[in-house]
């Protein structure tokens, strides 16, 4: 393994910023770190570079343990949240810093920052101080700047934060490319789980300090395998049992210390008698509010006091606040404090329900 | 146009949105007036009564313009240690923690508080041939009261707070990303500094200097006494207009303090022109 | 680890520096003026020129205080709370005193009231004495603190926006109210710490005052142009003596001042 953090525990004063944090990263590897705001990720990541220390705990670069090594010897590029440019030096002179620092010779420096300007498409723009970028320019920068010294890991905090919404999914795709064109190993910090899913090959997802799961976008969508994956991904309901049994035509089964989450993918709404298959699963609710997303519409629709989400096509026949409608729940997550799993509709398949 | 009087218009419903413009805008102008714009504008009226020939005979005087210099020289040489020592005082005082920091930050005030005469005489008491540190020089055969070394000393004292004042909040202010950035690329302590941290404070020492070196041409009661005032050596400039005034020759005084005057006037615009271009390098 | 080594330097240099610069100094005043024994210091202190220089001094701050508050606080209004043409032009005005030599400060009043200024006429017919007068010292005394009040205001005042006072405005608030009820609250530390920075200066003005007073022992002497007095005539440990009590008052202004500051600080957070 490349990254390898043991046991990494951090406090800062009374919070718990890690909490026995373990994980390991496989090279050339681009990974998200993903979790809430407070959850520890950044810490992960500035205990990596060096500009925190750990508590306890050892991490490890390409098999070396970097516990002692000073952030400027560990041989790591980072890439700041609002970047860091230094305000008073050109893009030619930010990107050059970390080769003067190596001492390297003029016409290198000269020919690696050029060559890294061309690589963010900024040719020409090389004169131009900070303050005259645009948001996304400056992003550029401050990755060729990282890069130039040439590290075998590259850190991003939240690096599309600071970046409106229309440039950021540009920039997304961008980043990923750049960084396979590099073939640099790269862990970036995200709050937005849309930006993990596109962006990285793997994520860990973090919470409260501790590591939650770690794997592919995919696998992590379809099998959270804690509580709190299981809300925190995906547009959730959470739907807390508290009668005997759980209310919902197919569920029976759930125990009432169980809850359930309910991703607006797993609602099928249907006008009232048009449904064809399943009639048995279905439940009746009521619209209660329908919010227009773009390119789809988000229905909520109560049913039996619980009110689901639901995604609807623009292409599908309309409905109104107030109709009546067909609601079919294929399947919800069920969680209590130590365990997941995944559980299809019993009155629509055969099978019962599978453990993940 | 229309949009013209419609912006005056904006403007003028403004003003009324918050009362007190009549009266504050009047006692403002008048106080103004009388204190400061009535009393500084005689110095012209009062130059322009004197001939052309007679004013540059009076401000090439050998003793005038020795005194300009003795008064430039020792505010220039204050004004730089100051502003070494300054900034290390504003870094100690906003980057580290120690016992006393609290004490330490208070003092630096001092001389703000502290009456120049008082400075003045015990300034000159500890630097005298005989005074506390000034034996210990004097062993040395160095002399420090009655010399420009001492003006120097006195003016280091006086200008100290201006340039730890100017600094420290922007030390405050500025964001440790910039030296984390310049670490993660490799760089020392040493280069950091240099390279990332004087640039973002630079503007600040800036003020700060031009500050204490204005104040050090001015400065008066703690310089005067630790001068000894020797002609051609140790007479400062606003000493000079002090003994013009009690010789009751007011031309001479007044076409000293002109002269004074434009000097401070140019240094204040200098170190603005200078600021204004690194603005417009930070915020295009 | 070497970055230790760095931080013990410059809080060393640091110690070092305001040590010899600025403690010795203070203690030094306070040495001197008991090295003839704490009769002597008795006798210098209560001296009756010393107490007339100190109710002069006192006289002098507290007007300088007053007048500057008073226009501090309009100054600070029209330039936060209004845009007019010339705002800039008007703020360096109110600067100019920060920047001038004290010396010039009392030549200038000097030229203005002075035997061969434009003004001596019109005071001789009122029998109205100015220079080398009471009324000099404290004119001077208002010039060279200013601005003190009015520089401490104005930036409290701009970071808290007009927001509240128009919101309050267009309720029907009237001027007087919207100041004490809305204003008011935001600048008091700032206020105070301006008064503060203000008394420190005027209660120790010694250049302009020197040239305006004429040295009239009793009647125009403040106390710092009371020690210069002394210790021309090489009453050494008399004039050190008169110099402690403008060190004590500078020493509690230092107290209050750090108080204030942190005081602000904390509202302002």
């Amino acid at each position: 393994m490349y990254v390898e953090l043991k046991n990494i525990n951090k406090l800062f004063g009374n919070f718990k910023a890690s909490d026995n944090v373990n994980f390991e990263i496989e090279k050339g590897k681009l990974i998200g770190l993903l979790g809430p705001s407070g959850s520890g990720k950044t810490t992960i990541l500035r205990m990596i570079a060096g500009l925190e220390t750990p508590d306890s705990g050892d991490i490890f670069v390409d098999g070396i343990r970097i516990n002692d090594t000073p952030p400027s010897k560990r041989g790591i590029g980072f890439v700041f949240q609002n970047y860091a440019l230094f305000r008073y030096m050109s893009v030619f002179d930010n990107i050059a810093f970390g080769l003067q620092v190596q001492k390297q010779n003029k016409n290198y420096i000269k020919e690696r920052v050029l060559e890294l300007i061309k690589l963010i498409g900024l040719e020409g723009m090389e004169h131009r101080y900070p303050s005259q970028l645009s948001g996304g320019q400056r992003q550029r920068v401050a990755f060729a700047r990282a890069l130039a010294p040439s590290p075998h890991l590259l850190l991003l905090d939240e690096p599309f934060a600071a970046i409106d919404a229309k440039v950021r999914q540009e920039l997304r795709s961008w980043l990923r490319e750049m960084i396979e064109k590099v073939g640099v190993t790269s862990i970036f910090v995200t709050h937005d789980q849309e930006e993990a899913i596109e962006v990285a090959d793997e994520i860990i997802i973090t919470n409260r300090g501790k590591v939650e799961q770690k794997g592919t976008p995919i696998e992590i969508y379809k099998k959270p395998a804690t509580p709190f994956v299981a809300q925190f991904i995906g547009q959730s309901t959470v739907y807390e049992n508290n009668e005997d049994k759980i209310q919902l035509k197919g569920f029976e089964m759930i125990k009432s210390n169980e809850k359930a989450v309910i991703r607006p993918e797993f609602v099928q709404i249907t006008k009232l008698g048009k449904l064809k298959h399943y009639m048995s699963a279905a439940e009746e609710g009521i619209v209660e509010k329908i919010s227009f997303r773009g390119s789809y519409l988000e229905v909520n629709v109560k049913v039996k006091n619980i009110i689901l989400t639901s995604n609807r096509s623009l292409e599908d026949e309309m409905i109104e606040v107030g109709e009546i409608v067909n609601v079919q729940i294929y399947r919800l997550y069920v969680f209590n404090e130590n365990k997941t799993y995944l559980l299809e509709n019993s009155a629509m398949a055969d099978n019962n329900y599978i453990y993940i | 146009m229309k949009i013209n009087i419609n912006k005056r218009q904006k403007t003028m419903i403004k003003k009324r949105v918050i009362p007190g413009f009549g009266i504050s805008i009047g006692i403002t102008i008048t106080f103004l007036t009388l204190i400061v714009l009535i009393p500084i504008s005689s110095i012209a009226i009062y130059v322009s009564g004197i001939s052309l020939n007679e004013f540059i005979e009076i401000i090439t005087d050998k003793q005038v313009v020795s005194g300009y210099k003795v008064s430039f020289f020792c505010a220039l040489i204050a004004a730089l240690i100051n502003a070494i020592f300054g900034t290390i005082l504003a870094w100690v005082l906003v980057r580290y923690e120690f016992i006393g920091k609290r004490v330490l930050d208070g003092l630096i005030e001092l001389p703000f508080a502290l009456p120049t005469a008082v400075a003045g005489i015990t300034l000159t008491s500890l630097y005298s041939d005989k005074g506390w540190i000034g034996s210990i020089f004097a062993e040395a055969g160095i002399q420090i009261a009655y010399t420009k070394i001492g003006i120097i000393i006195a003016m280091i004292f006086i200008g100290i707070p201006f340039v730890v004042r100017s600094i420290q909040p922007v030390l405050e202010k500025m964001d440790t990303q910039y030296e984390e950035a310049a670490t993660m690329l490799g760089a020392n302590g040493h280069r950091i500094f240099f390279k990332v941290i004087l640039p973002e404070i630079f503007p600040a020492m800036l003020t700060g200097f031009g500050l204490a070196l204005a104040r050090g041409i001015g400065e008066y009661g703690s310089v005067v006494f630790i001068a000894g005032n020797m002609p051609y050596k140790t007479q400062i400039a606003p000493l000079l207009i002090m003994t013009k005034l009690e010789q009751f020759k007011y031309a001479d005084a007044t076409a000293i303090a002109l002269v004074m005057l434009v000097a401070s006037f140019i240094i204040l615009l200098l170190i603005n022109m200078i600021q204004s271009y690194v603005n417009k390098i930070t915020n295009n | 680890m070497k970055n230790n080594a760095t931080k013990n330097i410059l809080i060393s240099i640091s110690i070092l520096f305001i040590t010899i610069m600025l403690v010795i100094p203070l203690i030094a005043v306070i040495i001197y003026s008991l090295q003839d024994g704490i009769e002597a210091y008795k006798i210098a202190i209560f001296d009756k020129y010393t107490i007339k220089a100190l109710q002069l001094t006192l006289l002098a701050t507290v007007s300088a205080v007053v007048i500057n508050t008073f226009f501090g606080i309009f100054a600070a209004w029209i330039i936060t709370k209004f845009s007019f043409r010339g705002k800039h032009f008007l703020t360096t005005l109110i600067d100019i005193p920060f920047a001038i030599s004290p010396v010039i400060a009392g030549l200038i009043y000097i030229l203005v009231f002075g035997r061969t200024g434009w003004a001596y006429d019109f005071l001789q017919a009122y029998d109205i004495k100015i220079v080398f007068a009471v009324p000099g010292i404290i004119l001077a005394t208002i010039f060279v603190t200013f601005p003190f009040v009015s520089r401490e205001i104005i930036p409290v005042l701009n970071a808290q926006g007009k927001d509240e006072e128009e919101a309050a405005a267009l309720m029907g608030a009237s001027g007087f109210k919207i100041f004490t009820k809305i204003t008011l609250p935001h600048i008091k530390w700032a206020l105070l710490y301006g008064i503060i920075l203000c008394t420190a200066r005027a209660m120790g003005e010694f250049g302009a005052v020197s040239v305006l007073s004429g040295h009239l022992r009793g009647k125009t002497n403040t106390l710092p142009l009371h020690i210069e007095m002394l210790y021309n005539e090489f009453q050494l440990s008399s004039a050190f003596a008169v110099s402690s009590i403008l060190v004590i008052m500078a020493v509690i202004i230092l107290i209050l001042r750090t108080i204030v500051e942190y005081k602000g600080k904390k509202a302002g957070e």
